[in-house]
């Protein structure tokens, strides 16, 4: 055949435990191509030889339509000499590489694996672990790259044969799927309870089987269909707790108040939202308004927790999510969920397995010891869980995602960074809604939702999170991106480690760069960053900042007008003390938020006046945290960002009035001391007056308007101020793109009206897509801008 | 220069300014006090006590900012305790400390800063198992800060240190031009023996032992915060300043031959400050329970209202105590017959791991990291 051609072709990405070699086998032998397959440390390689047309459509196949779990970076192929070898062969792997291969997801359960799940007449009809290779658990049970069985925690359940003989045929959907396994071989499910559990369903404690282990304590086996006794717990009005895939969750039955109520209680959850998880879509329509994109994602591979509005009459009990216009829902994603809730055929609470600010308990032992006096059963397996992973939970906005959390079912996929580092990098995130970022080349690894770092379980999940992706990636950190906070235990960590040089980044300055890398843009941009509280560069707390950004550098262009924080946290913990901040005798004895609050008033706003534990603070968290103890009441919070979720939840989305805020000036800031000529320079600073907007609230609340009307008021007076804030840095800088990040941007009434203005005026708007606007983003930031400082260094030595 | 709210600031100021320059064994552990031993090898010195005459002779009564003490005093401390039979490491030796006092304001509910000089360098020498014996006293003044002043913090020294059993032997004055500091700052220095077998230190805490703080914390910080401040809320909070040489000896004699690890007051930074410079120091975990630790209520309250945790506020009548886990129970007894000890308690323990961290049960089963404060405390909310 003379037209015959040889290629070598490299596909470098997710492709491993994907299912990529077998589909390369079916693409090379369904198009008559000879040649053969091979996973290496890197990745996979193939060779193919056949006619010059058959061989590009190959290439083409492999680069467009790879499996579904598959994430293809980069083909590359090259001619080589033919061989005129017959046929096309798997090949052996070859050897454990540094581990650069990538590792999926956790991913959802496939239509195939459940079409079998539900077949009475398959081997896995039932089966708690069906998976396949375009399914199932994979980052939660890697214990070390390459990922093969040995290197998960399936390593202790052998293969049966059956399965072993799917296992190694290139043909079957679960060749080198390495979480294989059925009921002959696979890990078995068991429903616990302490002895004394004598409830309805369960069979009395005579019939236990004693477990062994020192920390197993009074938990006994109750026999029968684990599944099935856990549904009746369930009905029973019991709460369960039910390893997943990331961790245990606390389940009850969402119609029960009392249940509900009670799992409140036991978790000292006071306010804040539970999740549910519903049989299927029909159920959530029951529940919520769904648009396209909120069904898209609720039944997409990831299977985030779905933030949508909840309809009047939406059959669930009060004590779910109390006074909240939104529920969060979302579809079972495992085999176990399945099964438990096509039988329960009604939704339930499934709430992380853990106390209040804990972080979500893992291993059978953690569960067994802290969820003890939160649970009346166990449901539970011996599959370990190696690494916890809280769920995803997304808003939509505009047809389009808004990560809220970015966890189970992205991680640990790689974000693509438009400019890597020259030299590996780690950012340490900040303090809360911990994540962090490992990033090499044009990869950024961000961690899965860490938690709140003062809490030693959490710090250490952190540490040791780090070393695991260091060992999985195969990536040593040169240069490690911290806050500039000295508190945040990550930067102390940044500081103490050794080996490794640490760069400082803002706060600020990381939410923009962190916006960035989410669009791939490379700036410089108008940068609108409202958040809570950052550490400044000049040691106060901002966080209401307008800032002119690339990746690199940043300037503060203008700010709110900074307020004290009279009692630090404790302004933090209660929202009307920010209202005594900005209004200190201006708001009137006797009434409202001043009465409400009336023994501690003089003393909070003398705090302030006098600068008593009352650090400056430009915050437009705060700003909103005012405004909701004079609109909404709500005097003290349970949870973060709780006043300010309620007063968007309150607002009247037809109210199109805006309160006024002045902008005043402030100063002109000098030309920017950066390299590279085109940046932009000068420009008058400014200050937001936030006090405006808070006294109209007052006002128009004194004067009777509706709380609705004064939240939207105020809604679209912040939009008005940022819109008003970007036209003057316009003015001094030409930029006419806004990137929109930090907190207060998961507001989605906010961010629609402050995107309509700044679209109507003629800027471009990034917002956040795959990537948490709020400080789980934080990391991708720091590294986006160490990465660039890296790269400007580099150039001014050549 | 940055004033650090306690730890970590003024630790670093020391170890890269001055211990580079002053280095010596002594000063190495940046302890409150150092234990010298004068006499190697040589008898202990005979006991005339001339406390009288030195006394007399360092008063800084009437015109004491004249200067017209004497520069210096020769004094004897008392002799070892233990006998002399026993060799060098039985034998005790002599504690030596300074510090100096800036407060603001000068007089605050409970006290001034006359008792917080006297009282600091007295626990300070107490820390060290050391018997305080003799204290030096130097003043500077701003101009024109009233006599009356001084002469009522001068009172107050006078009654500090009768109470705890020390004399004022000598001192110094320096009065410097208006605005070059504010009304007046104390330099005190003191000296004490320490008893035969006594040997405490932030790194002598083992796992097992227990950790005990001497009474309700927190109240000498907050009294003072809400004098700066102005905000007369709690008209029953005072500064909790007191001398605790008489609680040390009770607990050395309860508790011998080295069952007291380490003693601590908690001054600046408070307890939270203190037990993480022992877990460090130990390379242990300390391990608090919330309920357990003393806070009174009006404390706890003022604490609420001015945002501060209890755990990093200053208090300068009260100490950590770190002793072997099997005389907890003894320890706690002694400490609980002294009327500064009655609400002594165990708040912790001593673990293996994790090692350097300060670890806080919480009341809701929680475990929080109480770390060193860098600087001022702001909140790491976001
Ligand atoms: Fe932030
Ligand atoms: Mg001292
Ligand atoms: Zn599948
Ligand atoms: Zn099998």
């Amino acid at each position: 055949m003379r037209s015959c051609i040889r290629a070598e072709v490299r596909v470098d990405g997710v492709v491993q435990g994907v299912g990529f070699r077998p589909f390369v086998h079916r693409l090379a032998t369904g198009l008559g191509l000879c040649g053969l397959v091979g996973n290496d440390e890197r990745g996979v390689f193939i060779e193919v030889e056949g006619p010059a047309g058959t061989v590009s459509a190959f290439v083409r196949a492999v680069r467009d339509s790879p499996p579904p779990l598959a994430v293809v970076d980069r083909v590359t192929s090259r001619v080589i000499p033919v061989t005129g070898e017959p046929g096309f062969g798997i090949v052996a792997s070859a050897g454990a590489g540094n581990g650069r291969a990538l590792i999926s997801p956790d991913v959802a359960t496939c239509d195939e694996c459940l079409r079998e799940l539900w077949d009475p007449a398959d081997r896995r009809h039932l089966h708690p672990f069906v998976n396949c290779t375009a399914c199932g658990p994979r980052f939660t049970i890697v214990l070390s790259s390459p990922y093969d069985r040995a290197g998960t925690t399936m390593a202790s359940f052998p293969m049966c044969e059956e399965c072993a003989r799917e296992y190694h045929d290139p043909a079957s959907r679960r060749f080198h799927a390495q979480a294989v396994c059925c009921p002959a071989c696979g890990p078995r499910l068991r429903l616990l309870a302490p002895a004394a559990t004598a409830s309805p369903g369960v069979p009395s404690a005579s019939g236990h089987e004693r477990l062994d282990g020192p920390r197993a304590g009074a938990l006994c086996e109750v026999p029968g269909d684990p599944v099935a006794g856990t549904v009746a717990l369930l009905r029973a009005g019991r709460i369960v707790a039910i390893k997943g895939i990331g961790g245990y969750h606390l389940a009850a039955s969402a119609g029960d108040e009392r249940a509900v109520a009670g799992l409140r209680a036991r978790k000292r959850r006071e306010d804040r939202p539970f999740a549910l998880m519903v049989p299927d879509l029909p159920a959530v329509r029951r529940l919520c308004v769904t648009g396209p994109e909120e069904e898209r994602l609720l039944t997409g591979r990831s299977r985030p927790i779905v933030l949508m509005g909840r309809r009047p009459d939406a059959p669930v009990a009060p004590a779910v999510a109390p006074g909240a216009r939104e529920l969060g829902v979302m579809l079972p994603y495992s085999p176990l969920h399945h099964l438990l809730l096509r039988r329960l055929a009604e939704p339930i609470v499934l709430t992380s397995g853990n106390l209040s600010d804990e972080p979500i308990a893992h291993t059978d032992e953690a569960a067994f010891t802290r969820l003890s006096g939160l649970a009346d059963a166990f449901l539970t397996h011996d599959r370990p869980i190696h690494t916890r992973a809280d769920d995803s939970v997304v808003r939509v906005f505009r047809g389009a995602e808004l990560p809220v959390r970015r966890s189970r079912g992205h991680v640990p996929a790689p974000l693509p960074l438009a400019r890597g580092p020259l030299r590996p990098v780690l950012g340490c995130g900040a303090e809360l809604k911990h994540t962090f970022c490992l990033a090499r080349g044009r990869r950024a690894f961000v961690s899965q939702h860490i938690g709140d770092l003062e809490n030693h379980e959490t710090l250490r999940s952190f540490t040791e999170g780090v070393r695991h992706f260091e060992r999985l990636f195969g990536v040593r950190p040169e240069v490690v991106a911290h806050d500039l906070h000295p508190e945040y235990l990550s930067t102390k960590y940044a500081l103490d480690r050794e080996d490794t040089v640490p760069v400082g980044v803002q706060h600020h300055h990381a939410h923009i760069a962190s916006c960035l890398a989410d669009n791939g843009a490379a700036g410089p941009v108008i940068g609108v960053a409202f958040d809570g509280l950052g550490y400044g560069t000049d040691g106060t707390l901002w966080g209401g900042e307008f800032l002119v950004a690339g990746p690199a550098w940043f300037r503060r262009a203008g700010h709110l007008a900074p307020v004290p924080l009279p009692g630090g946290a404790a302004a933090v913990r209660q929202p009307w003390r920010m209202a005594a901040a900005y209004l200190g005798d201006a708001a009137p004895a006797g009434w409202g938020v001043r009465a409400r609050n009336a023994a501690l008033w003089d003393a909070v706003t003398a705090m302030a006046a006098r600068g008593v534990n009352a650090p400056p603070t430009s915050s437009a968290g705060r700003l909103f945290d005012a405004v909701s103890a004079i609109v909404t009441g709500r005097d003290a919070v349970t949870y973060e960002g709780q006043a300010a979720v309620e007063l968007e939840q309150l607002a009247d989305p037809a109210e199109r009035r805006a309160h006024p805020c002045r902008l005043l000036t402030d100063g002109v800031s000098g030309a920017l001391e950066v390299d590279g000529g085109r940046l932009p320079a000068g420009g008058e600073t400014f200050v937001a007056m936030g006090h405006d907007l808070v006294e109209a609230a007052l006002e128009d609340v004194r004067a009777g308007v509706a709380a609705p009307l004064v939240s939207a008021r105020f809604h679209n007076g912040v939009a008005g101020m940022i819109a008003e804030g970007c036209d003057r840095v316009r003015e001094g800088t030409g930029l006419a793109t806004v990137a929109l990040s930090g907190g207060v941007f998961q507001n989605v009434l906010l961010l629609e009206r402050a995107t309509a203005l700044l679209e109507e005026r003629g800027f471009t708007v990034l917002r956040h897509r795959r990537v948490p606007p709020n400080d789980g983003g934080i990391s991708l930031g720091q590294v986006a801008v160490a990465a660039a400082g890296q790269g400007r260094g580099e150039c001014d030595r050549s | 220069l940055a004033h650090g709210a306690g730890g970590k600031a003024s630790r670093t100021l020391v170890e890269a300014v001055f211990l580079p320059s002053f280095r010596n064994p002594h000063l190495e552990p940046l302890a409150d006090g150092a234990v010298l031993d004068l006499h190697p090898g040589t008898a202990p010195p005979d006991g005339e006590a001339p406390d009288g005459g030195a006394q007399n002779g360092g008063g800084l009564d009437g015109e004491a900012a004249h200067g017209r003490a004497p520069d210096g005093v020769s004094l004897d401390v008392g002799e070892p305790v233990g006998g002399g039979a026993g060799g060098p490491a039985t034998t005790g030796g002599l504690a030596f400390t300074t510090d100096s006092y800036v407060v603001t304001p000068l007089f605050f509910p409970g006290g001034d800063i006359g008792d917080l000089a006297v009282n600091g360098t007295v626990n300070d020498l107490a820390m060290c198992g050391a018997r305080p014996a003799h204290l030096s006293a130097a003043f500077i003044i701003e101009e024109g800060f009233p006599v009356e002043h001084l002469r009522r913090i001068a009172t107050t020294m006078a009654g500090a240190a009768r109470a705890a059993g020390v004399t004022i032997v000598t001192g110094d004055t320096k009065v410097v031009q208006r605005g070059k500091a504010d009304g007046c700052y104390i330099t005190t220095a003191g000296v004490g023996m320490v008893p035969s077998g006594v040997r405490l230190g932030a790194d002598a805490v083992r796992p097992g032992d227990a950790v005990i703080v001497s009474g309700p914390i927190g109240e000498h910080g907050v009294t003072v915060m809400l004098a700066r401040g102005r905000l007369d809320i709690e008209a029953e909070l005072v500064s909790d300043t007191a001398p605790l040489n008489g609680l040390t000896a009770r607990l050395l004699e309860a508790c011998p031959d080295g069952r007291v690890r380490c003693l601590r007051d908690a001054t600046r930074g408070g307890v939270a400050t203190v037990l993480n410079e022992i877990a460090r120091s130990s390379e242990v975990a300390v391990i608090i329970t919330e309920e357990a630790v003393p806070v009174r209520p009006v404390v706890r309250g003022a604490c609420e209202l001015l945002g501060i945790d209890p755990l990093y506020v200053a208090c300068e009548g009260r100490m950590v105590a770190v002793v072997a886990g099997e005389s907890a129970d003894a320890a706690l007894a002694a400490l609980r017959s002294h009327p500064l000890g009655e609400e002594a308690a165990v708040v912790g323990r001593v673990a293996e791991d994790p090692p350097g961290l300060v670890l806080l049960k919480t009341g809701f089963g929680g475990t929080r990291i109480v770390d060193v404060l860098v600087g001022d405390p702001l909140p790491r909310i976001c």
